[in-house]
């Protein structure tokens, strides 16, 4: 059947659009939502509850609406959208849902973005009051931002018949958006819902800026567009949803609110329904029923909850033949699916559609949101903004005013207060519209539910709650109206509760026998309506998801195969695999050319941060356990770092460049953070020390070149300095020349063999290294990853920071008291080391670990006990393997470990469990290769 | 998400800015002449109040300057902002 | 699914008595928990549980209830799984349909250290005896087909924990079965009740001044979680916590597609998919202290980022709403629960994100606390002394694991 008028609505009617529902094919119009073109094809059934299977039909016409739930398919699978909401394409395919979605299993191709924009001004809701706000602020000067989630301004008035002086409202409204439009510093966004509301003026919004295209939507355009919002003023004009009331069998499609009605027929050329009976608990609805008589539904009955009804208004009923009752309720319906019949004092008035209003709830959440006090309205049955907040005012029937009278002279108040505000002067006065609206008053009867079958009486019709689950809520003791939406479910479905929430609450109020303005309302969250996890992420997906740092000798390591490792933000070399080789053989071949030959890797991420200034000593004297004011300049220090408790959080080297000037580095994933460390300690504790710190990390390539053969090769790169070990010493440094260009040479070492940093510019990083490469050829020089750096480490005893140590840690553990000056009067953490627990002498400290099997590599993490037998659990741990790795140097196993008094448990046996077994340890010093260190100097 | 008025910038959002904890706890002037007692109060105990708190707060991403506010923990609204060394500002609460 | 039925009593709306053997101050999952087996275990009914808004309308009534006993230290898997154990038989024990659903938890490792990390965890909660496996990406990918174990992402996922053992429970319904019971043995639930003011004479504690009035004491157990620091200062006591907003989120109901829990540190989500079809996440906590109940909406940002990186098939799901709670969180992420300096006061604190799943457990070993004026064994580590001593059980040092 075609519910289509002949004429009228902002559809278009050239346009024919083709979609499905359920499988079964449909046309419709642009313009149209799903639930408008269901709705001209006599299609009220959209869905089923989630609890008890009862269809569930449309009951709004817009985002309020509780049940019109579906599941869009094309062009790309969406859960949970309500058909009101749904713009209408070409080759749109839905089906209604039962009350759960279905995610799409592919992964989404659109794109989602955010943009940032700052107002003065920002109007929420482009309703008369919206307009006349926006336009007041517009014409002052203020950049104002207008947003609104339908399709086109005009807001209640889309839904209406009115006449605004003497012209439709739709040319109103055209005229003051065409002006907000061509005013500069004026933003009219549709389509776009301000979903939350956050401090200082902070919005959020979300624009749907494709969707409505379907198929045709341009795929590098974002889909939905997060808009962050940052406002002086703030008018929300977010309008009121009319509520419904509660009846038996009040869920039945068909029935529907009074106002969707109306704006089905006026915005969309939809009747609702053939023949309509109206329940209403106040005056809004003679409209809805006025006009449906007039557009040739027939309307039998307008049953009036009020003693009284009103005069003029039933005159009108009257004389189109429209009965009306006052005084009587809908005490229940009938039908199978859709409504066939409503009961009225006892007798049945047969009917396809009911329409229904119990009154208005003025839209606070984003008010609420803003921390805006609410008020119970007691003569609307709602509540209210309840206090002037300082930059968000509210006005229209957001506040609970109904008539556009009283609407718009608050939205002109409200914009010309907000500008003013902002620092602008109002200038001129927007003239007030005149409405030839027959049905504005509020004065209503307040009427949640009509007594009768209280399980069949809906209150929440998404989460199939009723009457009676919440006389069983306060039957069992409860009073919060918190525990009750909990105890019920109510208001926790996809539409927040927005028309079922009051109702449940001025229940529970009789139920009481208190007001419901004694009651505390549930806390409005945000977001106003769903926003998709998409849109909240943007463009923070893949790639541009926590960007990854590459050094300058990058793209060297991935054409030479290297498999990375993710260490902090960086991607670095993590083993070279030669064809047919594992992650084992590769690391024995990288240890045994650094070790008998030469090897080199790439060590640029290690963090570097320039330290100058006269107190720059004095400083890192503080930081480090150990003395660095007394290093000589040119030469090298190692130190550790721990923090206020004591625990180590860093290590690296020192270099002293200059009198005034240090060079600290840091471990990779720690660079940002030591940094940060540096400059808190200095701008909030000694602003006095004068000292001054640099991240210089990216400005220098680092390549460690090590191994018995590494003299050999950097003295061919290098001529003018000379490398050897009496000029070069350990633990100093030399500016020279390396393959040409400037570089700092330095005699560290963390291998143990002979070995030397070369530190030249970014810029010249892949030019050495292939210079490098080149001169090492002869003797065989073979590229590293971390893998290998950490063999070659553990073998020599070296911690890895974060690895050995996890925040429980000390120097001491570590072996390294020689790294903790007894000198110093204090330097960070000191005191800590005094406490009782630091003077145990059960403490876990780093040892080596031999399994007594040399083939037997033992699992990094796996944990050490005492005996060899497993006993019940709990089992006693002595700690746990930090490292583990067979060693090509050592020609077996080893692994480091923190054990309980480690350090006195030398020559010990010490059981690992793996799997089922016990593998039997040995432990031993931490340094298990080249203890006499013969072989750093080559 | 707030909006912080750094004091050398002027107001930037509440993503540029790293979080310190209370102001005002200095570092001891003499870590070795603390009881242990003493020691943790100032290594692990901080005021915790609701209502104004005097705390520290860097604009990581922006100035990178370390400052101080007095912020309502209960509201999250900022009540003033001011340089390291300067006092603690007096405040309605 | 359907969710159960509630009973139809749950409890009513007493006047506060003149004097109570014990007050406990709060009245969510732990007071309430608290007050369940003072009661049944040590007999002791005449005890109130005051609190100041609504039962359980705290972080009891925020959190994403995810329940596991597999934390690193010894101490910390003792009460854990003691608490694990409790909610075994809890649903017997306290005649509520709970939901307790153990559907494992799943904890990511994205890095080489991570998985050292985990692998160490592993070993050492089986050790303790708690049921765990390292599971290699292929394994994430049989437990949750969902999660996106390419190699090619950002932050891979090279394997996870698993505990099989643990899950979720419903919240709310945690809370009405403790209170429900606790009442049926004859506590007093006194609501819309704050505490304002902690009465000593002689070292001791005597009573507590309320928004209704002065309460006679004999002990007063502290379970005021984010308020903890609060209470504290009441008496002048000084305490190791930071009260920070943490938020969380749910979506729309959606068919089944995520069977267990998963969390990744890394890259700061963790999310479930409650009974009737939601998806429950959430994440970090708001870096600055906060008592507002409410946190900063670009946490929320990042974390839809990080859990589409996880889950590309959440793209289309839609945030419903957002919520708060206020976590007092603690150097060393381990809870204090026990003495304070004053007698006859104990203390229960400190659980920050993640003490849900220590309801059960701390109830009980809190009940033994204030009833024996002596800690429970298994919370004797968790001394406020330790941050004198240096004996602090860290747990983000280590694994680096909230909640
Ligand atoms: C978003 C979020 C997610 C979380 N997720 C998890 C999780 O997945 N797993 C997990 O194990 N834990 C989680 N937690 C942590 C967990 O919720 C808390 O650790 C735990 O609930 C704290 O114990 P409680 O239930 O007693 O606290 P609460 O429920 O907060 O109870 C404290 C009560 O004390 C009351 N109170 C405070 N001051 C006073 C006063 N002066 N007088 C009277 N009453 C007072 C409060 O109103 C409150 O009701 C999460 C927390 C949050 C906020
Ligand atoms: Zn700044």
């Amino acid at each position: 059947m075609n519910f289509r008028t002949p004429t009228g609505g902002t559809i278009d009617r050239n346009t024919l659009l083709h979609f499905t529902f359920n499988g079964e094919g449909f046309t419709g119009h642009s313009g149209d939502t799903l639930a408008s073109a269901l709705l001209a094809h006599g299609v009220h059934e959209i869905g089923s509850s989630v609890k008890f299977g009862r269809p569930r039909g449309i009951v709004a016409a817009g985002s309020e609406d509780p049940t019109s739930l579906v599941q869009i398919e094309t062009p790309f699978p969406e859960p949970m959208l309500l058909a009101t909401t749904v713009e209408l394409y070409e080759g749109l395919e839905a089906r209604g849902l039962a009350g759960q979605g279905r995610l799409a299993s592919i992964s989404d191709p659109a794109r989602y973005d955010a943009k940032h924009e700052h107002c003065d001004v920002l109007v929420v809701g482009a309703g008369p009051a919206g307009l006349v706000a926006a336009l007041t602020a517009a014409r002052s000067g203020a950049r104002v931002v207008l947003v609104d989630e339908q399709n086109q301004a005009g807001g209640a008035l889309l839904g209406v018949d009115e006449y605004l002086d003497d012209r439709p409202s739709a040319s109103w409204v055209a005229d003051i958006v065409a002006e907000l439009k061509s005013t500069p510093g004026v933003l009219v966004l549709e389509r776009t819902t301000a979903f939350g509301m956050y401090q200082d003026g902070f919005v959020l919004a979300l624009q749907k800026r494709t969707d409505h295209l379907g198929f045709a939507a341009p795929a590098s355009v974002a889909r939905q567009r997060v808009w962050r919002i940052r406002t002086k003023q703030t008018v929300l004009t977010t309008g009121a949803h009319e509520r419904p009331v509660v009846f038996p069998d009040n869920d039945r499609p068909g029935i529907m609110l009074a106002s969707a009605a109306r704006t089905f027929l006026h915005r969309y050329g939809v009747l609702v329904g053939s023949r309509a009976v109206v329940f209403t608990t106040n005056d809004s609805a003679y409209c809805a029923a006025i006009n449906l008589a007039e557009s040739g539904v027939d309307v039998p009955l307008i049953v009036d909850a009020r003693p009284e009804a009103p005069a003029r208004l039933a005159t009108e009923c009257a004389a189109r033949g429209i009965e009306v009752r006052a005084g009587q309720v809908v005490t229940g319906t009938e039908g199978e699916g859709r409504v066939t019949g409503v009961h009225v004092a006892g007798a049945t008035v047969a009917c396809d559609t009911l329409l229904v209003s119990g009154g208005w709830n003025p839209v606070v959440s984003l008010f609420s949101q803003a921390r805006g006090k609410l008020r119970y309205d007691a003569e609307l049955g709602a509540f209210v903004p309840g206090e002037e907040l300082g930059s968000v005012r509210v006005a229209g029937s957001a506040t609970g005013e109904l008539d556009l009278a009283s609407c718009v002279r608050q939205g002109r108040e409200a914009g010309s207060a907000a500008v003013v505000a902002a620092g602008f002067s109002s200038r001129g006065q927007v003239p007030l519209p005149v409405s030839d609206s027959r049905c504005t008053s509020r004065s209503g009867l307040v009427l949640w539910r009509v007594p009768g079958d209280e399980d069949t009486s809906f209150v929440d019709l998404q989460r199939d709650a009723t009457v009676s689950d919440v006389l069983r809520a306060t039957g069992a003791g409860l009073r919060s109206l918190e525990h009750i939406k909990r105890y019920t479910t109510i208001g926790t479905a996809h539409d927040q509760g927005k028309t079922s929430g009051m109702i449940a609450a001025g229940i529970v109020a009789e139920a009481l026998g208190v007001e419901p303005a004694d009651q505390r309302p549930t806390t409005f969250r945000p977001p106003y309506t769903s926003v998709s996890f998409a849109a909240l992420a943007g463009r923070d997906r893949g790639a541009l998801h926590d960007p990854v740092r590459v050094t300058a000798i990058h793209p060297w390591h991935v054409a030479h195969g290297a498999l990375f490792e993710n260490v902090g933000q960086w991607k670095r070399p993590w083993y070279y695999p030669q064809p047919g080789e594992d992650l084992h053989t590769a690391v024995l071949r990288e240890c045994r050319a650094a070790r008998s030959g030469v090897a080199m890797m790439d060590g640029s991420t290690l963090g570097k941060i320039d330290v100058q200034g006269s107190d720059a000593g004095k400083f890192l004297d503080m930081l480090y356990t150990n003395m660095m004011s007394t290093l000589k300049v040119g030469r090298i220090r190692y130190g550790v770092m721990c923090g206020v408790d004591g625990m180590v959080i860093d290590d690296g080297t020192v270099i002293r460049v200059g009198e005034e000037r240090y060079l600290v580095t840091t471990t990779t994933g720690n660079a940002a953070k030591i940094l940060d460390w540096m400059e808190e300690w200095l701008q909030t504790e000694w602003p006095h020390l004068d000292v001054h710190c640099t991240s210089v990390t990216d400005h220098w390539a680092t390549i460690p070149l090590v191994g018995p053969k590494s003299r050999d090769v950097l003295a061919a790169v290098a001529p003018d300095l000379d490398v050897s070990n009496e000029a070069f010493e350990f633990m100093t440094w030399r500016d020279t020349q390396v393959a040409g260009v400037p570089a700092r040479v330095c005699r560290i070492s963390f291998s143990g063999e002979l070995a030397y940093e070369i530190n030249v510019t970014a810029w010249h990083g892949l030019a050495v290294w292939e210079t490098l490469m080149a001169a090492g050829a002869p003797f065989g020089i073979t590229p590293y990853g971390t893998e290998t750096m950490h063999v070659l480490r553990a073998e020599k005893g070296y911690p890895i920071i974060g690895q050995e140590t996890d925040a429980t840690v000390t120097p001491h553990d570590l072996g390294m008291s020689w790294a903790v000056s007894k000198k110093k009067p204090d330097f960070i953490g000191k005191r800590s080391f005094a406490r009782a627990e630091n003077q145990r002498a059960d403490r876990k400290q780093l040892v080596g670990l031999l399994p007594v099997d040399p083939s037997v590599l033992l699992p990094e993490g796996a944990q050490i006990i005492s005996s060899d037998h497993l006993p019940e659990p709990p089992v006693r741990m002595l700690g746990h393997v930090t490292s583990s790795y067979p060693s090509a140097a050592l020609g077996r196993t080893f692994a480091l470990a923190l054990v309980r008094s480690g350090h006195s448990r030398i020559g010990e046996t010490l059981y690992v469990p793996v799997s089922d077994a016990l593998v039997p340890v040995t432990v031993t010093d931490s340094v298990l290769y080249d203890k006499e260190g013969t072989r750093r100097d080559g | 998400m707030q909006l912080i008025p750094c004091p050398w910038c002027g107001p930037r959002e509440e993503a540029e800015f790293h979080y310190g904890g209370q102001a005002h706890v200095a570092y001891p002037s003499d870590p070795s002449a603390l009881s242990d007692e003493e020691w943790a109060q100032y290594v692990f105990f901080r005021d915790n109040p609701s209502g104004p708190f005097a705390e520290r707060w860097s604009h990581s991403a922006g100035c990178r300057r370390w400052f101080n506010a007095v912020r309502d923990t209960r509201t999250h609204d900022l009540l003033a902002v001011y340089r390291v060394g300067e006092p603690m500002p007096e405040v309605a609460s | 699914m359907q969710l159960p039925e509630h009973p139809d009593f749950l409890w009513d709306d007493p006047e506060p008595k003149a004097s109570y053997d014990v007050v406990i101050v709060g009245g969510g999952g732990h007071g309430l928990a608290t007050a369940y087996y003072l009661a049944k275990v040590h007999g002791i009914r005449n005890v109130a549980v005051l609190e100041k808004g609504w039962l359980a309308g705290g972080n009891m009534a925020r959190n994403t209830t995810i329940i596991r006993s597999n934390y690193l230290w010894d101490e910390s898997s003792g009460i854990y799984e003691h608490s694990l154990k409790l909610w075994e038989g809890l649903e017997e024990d306290l005649g509520y349909p709970i939901l307790f659903d153990q559907r494992g938890v799943l904890n990511l490792a994205h890095s080489l250290q991570d998985v050292r990390d985990s692998v160490r965890r592993v070993n050492a909660n089986r050790l303790n005896g708690i049921d765990a496996e390292w599971v290699d990406p292929q394994g994430v990918k049989e437990i949750c087909p969902i999660v996106n174990v390419s190699p090619d992402v950002r932050y891979p996922v090279l394997g996870a924990t698993y505990q099989p053992r643990a899950g979720i429970a419903k919240h709310d319904y945690v809370a009405w079965g403790y209170a429900r019971a606790a009442h049926a043995m004859g506590v007093d639930l006194i609501q819309n009740c704050e505490v304002t003011g902690l009465e000593t004479a002689g070292g001791r504690i005597t009573a507590v001044e309320t928004s209704r009035g002065r309460i006679a004491a004999g002990r007063v157990g502290l379970c005021a979680a984010g308020h903890s620091s609060v209470l504290a200062a009441m008496v002048g006591l000084r305490l190791p916590l930071a009260s920070h907003p943490l938020q969380a989120l749910v979506s729309e109901l959606l068919e089944p597609v995520h069977p267990t829990v998963v969390m990744s540190n890394a890259v700061h989500v963790y999310v479930s998919q409650a009974h009737k079809g939601e998806l429950v996440m959430g994440a970090g906590i708001d870096s600055y202290n906060g008592y507002g109940q409410r946190g900063s909406f670009h946490i929320i940002e990042q974390q839809m980022a990080a859990a589409l990186e996880l889950f590309p098939v959440f793209a289309r799901a839609h945030l419903l709403r957002t919520w708060a709670g206020i976590v007092d969180v603690s150097p060393d992420a381990s809870p204090i629960v026990g003495l304070t300096p004053v007698g006859g006061l104990y203390l229960n604190c400190g659980w920050g994100t993640g003490g849900f799943k220590a309801t059960p457990g701390v109830g009980d070993c809190f009940a033994h606390t204030i009833a024996h004026d002596k800690p429970h064994p298994f919370n004797e580590p968790f001394t406020l002394e330790r941050f004198t001593t240096g004996a602090l059980v860290d747990e983000h040092g280590a694994a680096a694991v909230a909640h």
